[in-house]
């Protein structure tokens, strides 16, 4: 009697432990699981950080309506940057291409590997802002000291609804020399 | 307590001690279910005093507008601090040790399923909170980013100091020591329970933590995993949640609630659990609504798992997850208010009598449907946004929480210390105890819904002077609240040292031998009980389902 019931939770403890560990790595699963999830579309997730590269394709430019496109530039503490808009906000037709140039300085004695990411208010805009080309696809390399001069080609979707009239575009530069370094 | 009574079953097993051991030692090295219940009991009664003396700090810089007593940082970590040692220091453990006393007792077992296991998961959660606490005096202070430990604060170097390692390991061990709690419970519920007990027959304390112990399997893991990918962020250069290295601040929230609301629930269904056994004793009749109420338990435990972005409705979500966390949300009132309903129902026409445990009971069921009720508010998501992160959600899950878990807790303790000591508390006392508490605790908390809905936030030690009113009055009720519990702590160390001298009967309470095993045995309680198991088990409780 006494030997089946320790038989019995043996098998029970075992059990549960099983399930607490597989929780464990579901809380892990759950990394993956929520990316996957953000893509699909009816989800429609406006990622701030969206990074995809567009092809430049001709729009019908709508010469009736202005938006009035901000730049922000934020480093955090831990970044030793200069890093500013030299376009601090620019007004934009529909369907026309600009580029507009930032400027980064790595002001260490050492060579600097950064990132820039984006953020917009409001977050739905990101679908409507179409990246040619932008500093923000790839790590930036800097030797010491370097300075540069980054330019950013963009248009702006003419399918933009009309309610829409500022954007504001926020940068933010981190410093990831040293997780490259341990990779 | 129980340690002068010696076994009387001498002829049960050889290899059973048979008193518990002398001294000291006795307390360390206990597999006996009713010492380590005591012990968890005692400490989390210490840690409510701990967490409450935080809770004091809190009030008294909020007592007037202007930063008086501690610097902001000092604050935060008692705001953080306070929520932390409470959840995991105070209700948690208090509830776990009402199950290592009761749940043996109330199922016809003699003991727990693994007692050493059980020794060990106490010890381990003293060593958590030891390791918690240790971070008070280190260097930069306590964590102070608040108990959800969100990042991209959390890991900043100006909020944690060194604290943060500390904090996550000491989680781990808390974590752990549920987990092996839970696991505990969940084999003695299944393996040790007596032959002639079928699972509808066991009492809803016993149902209720055998569904909150599977939400701890469930959900303490993902927690552990959560802190130890904030662990690997900030230590290891990992990208999890840190933006530049393509990983998602927004994502730890969802891990976090994923296990957060779970959690909310383990601290709230073994309190549904001791109000439907108090409840039907002091109104003399059986529980309405048995089989219901055991239904409603496991869909609220379902339910907690897909709500948790309801936590997050102002973080940024697609409109059509918005809306199904919402309607999901308000779904759980469903459960929730069978519940309500049945306790209601229970004492309709009941013969009531209003004893301490009694009184806890009814203020438990009006005071926490208030906290439900302003649950159903935040639910809708288009008003969440204005209470969000303000005093209003502090009122809620406070009215969820003090006059209800702890309440409920302070009510278990009238009910059953009687039987676990064989004395008698002071009725006199304990009355004044819950009309001093019942009365502060509103004062204390019902002026935060104004504060909320006026716009003041959360987590911040100075504010506007137009909230200086409410605020003053708040504090005003929680230093009585947090005075009125001294009544408590007197309360428990006279009744173990010889209460009131009356003679204690074995029912303790007219008739509740009709409602549960525990009430069969002896006052007080031997050491060793159940040896062998019951062979016939009330079911008055239960007669509606049967």
């Amino acid at each position: 009697m006494i030997d089946s019931v320790d038989k019995k939770n043996r098998n029970l403890v075992r059990k549960l432990v099983l399930v607490a560990v597989l929780m464990f790595g579901f809380g892990y699963a759950l990394v993956p699981l929520y990316d996957v999830l953000c893509e699909w579309k009816w989800i429609e997730r406006d990622r701030p950080d969206d990074i995809k590269q567009v092809p430049e394709i001709a729009y019908t430019v709508n010469r009736d309506r202005e938006v009035n496109v901000e730049f922000l530039t934020v480093l955090n503490e831990s970044t030793d940057m200069t890093f500013r808009a030299e376009t601090k906000q620019i007004k934009v037709h529909p369907g026309q291409y600009y580029t507009v140039n930032f400027y980064a300085e790595n002001k260490t004695d050492k060579p600097m590997l950064a990132r820039a990411i984006a953020s917009f208010t409001p977050a739905v805009i990101s679908r409507y802002f179409e990246k040619i080309e932008c500093f923000c696809f790839s790590e930036q390399t800097f030797k010491p000291r370097e300075a540069k001069t980054l330019p950013m080609r963009f248009v702006i979707n003419p399918e933009i609804p009309e309610e829409y009239k500022t954007i504001t575009l926020s940068y933010t530069f981190f410093d990831n020399t040293e997780k490259s370094v341990k990779k | 307590m129980s340690a002068v009574v010696d076994e009387h079953d001498h002829h049960a097993d050889d290899h059973h001690d048979h008193g518990p051991a002398k001294g000291l030692l006795r307390w360390v090295i206990t597999t006996n279910h009713k010492d380590i219940g005591t012990l968890y009991l005692l400490f989390a009664l210490a840690m409510f005093f701990v967490g409450g003396t935080m809770a004091m700090v809190i009030r008294a810089e909020l007592f007037e507008p202007g930063l008086q007593f501690v610097d902001p940082a000092f604050f935060n970590s008692m705001t953080t601090m306070h929520a932390l040692v409470m959840v995991f220091g105070a209700v948690m453990p208090a509830f776990v040790g009402l199950a290592n006393w009761q749940i043996p007792l109330m199922i016809g077992a003699a003991d727990m399923a693994l007692p050493r296991m059980n020794n060990m998961s106490f010890w381990m959660l003293v060593a958590g909170v030891l390791l918690l606490a240790s971070t008070l005096f280190m260097e930069g202070g306590a964590p102070n980013g608040g108990w959800t430990l969100y990042p991209p604060l959390v890991l900043q170097p100006i909020t944690v100091g060194k604290a943060l390692p500390f904090a996550i390991f000491s989680v781990h061990l808390l974590g752990i020591s549920s987990i092996m709690g839970a696991i505990n419970i969940i084999a003695t519920i299944f393996n040790m329970r007596a032959p002639s007990m079928k699972m509808m027959d066991m009492p809803l304390f016993v149902w209720t933590w055998l569904i909150t112990a599977f939400l701890l399997i469930a959900v303490m893991p993902v927690f552990a995993g959560a802190v130890t990918m904030l662990l690997t962020d900030k230590f290891f250069h990992t990208s999890f949640f840190n933006a530049a290295g393509g990983g998602d601040p927004v994502l730890y929230e969802h891990i976090f609630w994923f296990f957060g609301h779970p959690e909310v629930y383990i601290m709230i269904l073994p309190t549904f659990g001791v109000a439907s056994t108090i409840i039907p004793v002091f109104a003399r009749k059986p529980l309405f609504g048995y089989a219901s109420m055991v239904w409603a338990t496991a869909s609220i435990a379902f339910l907690s798992f897909i709500v948790w972005a309801h936590h997050m409705f102002t973080v940024g979500m697609p409109i059509a997850g918005e809306l199904y966390f919402m309607y999901a949300t308000m779904i759980i009132a469903v459960p929730t208010g069978v519940k309500v309903f049945n306790w209601t129902a229970t004492m309709w026409k009941g013969a009531m009598t209003f004893e301490t445990p009694m009184l806890f009971s009814i203020a438990f069921v009006v005071l926490f449907t208030m906290g439900g009720f302003t649950g159903l508010m935040m639910s809708i998501a288009p008003a969440d946004f204005q209470y969000h992160d303000t005093y209003f959600i502090v009122a809620h899950f406070h009215y969820t929480l003090v006059p209800a878990s702890v309440f409920i807790l302070m009510a278990a303790g009238y009910f059953w210390m009687p039987k676990w000591t064989g004395n008698m508390y002071n009725e006199k006392i304990g009355q004044l105890h819950f009309w001093l508490s019942v009365i502060s605790v509103n004062i204390l908390f019902f002026p935060q819904h104004f504060l909320g809905l006026a716009g003041m936030p959360r987590r911040i030690p100075d504010y506007a002077v137009q909230f200086a009113d409410w605020n003053m009055i708040s504090s005003i009720g929680g230093f009585i609240f947090g005075a009125s519990q001294l009544l408590f702590l007197y309360i428990v160390i006279d009744t173990i040292r010889g209460g009131t001298g009356e003679k204690v009967t074995d029912e303790v309470w007219e008739d509740a031998a009709k409602h549960s095993l525990e009430w069969t045995l002896p006052t007080p309680l031997p050491y060793h009980t159940w040896t062998t198991p019951p062979t016939v088990v009330p079911t008055e409780h239960v007669l509606d389902s049967h």
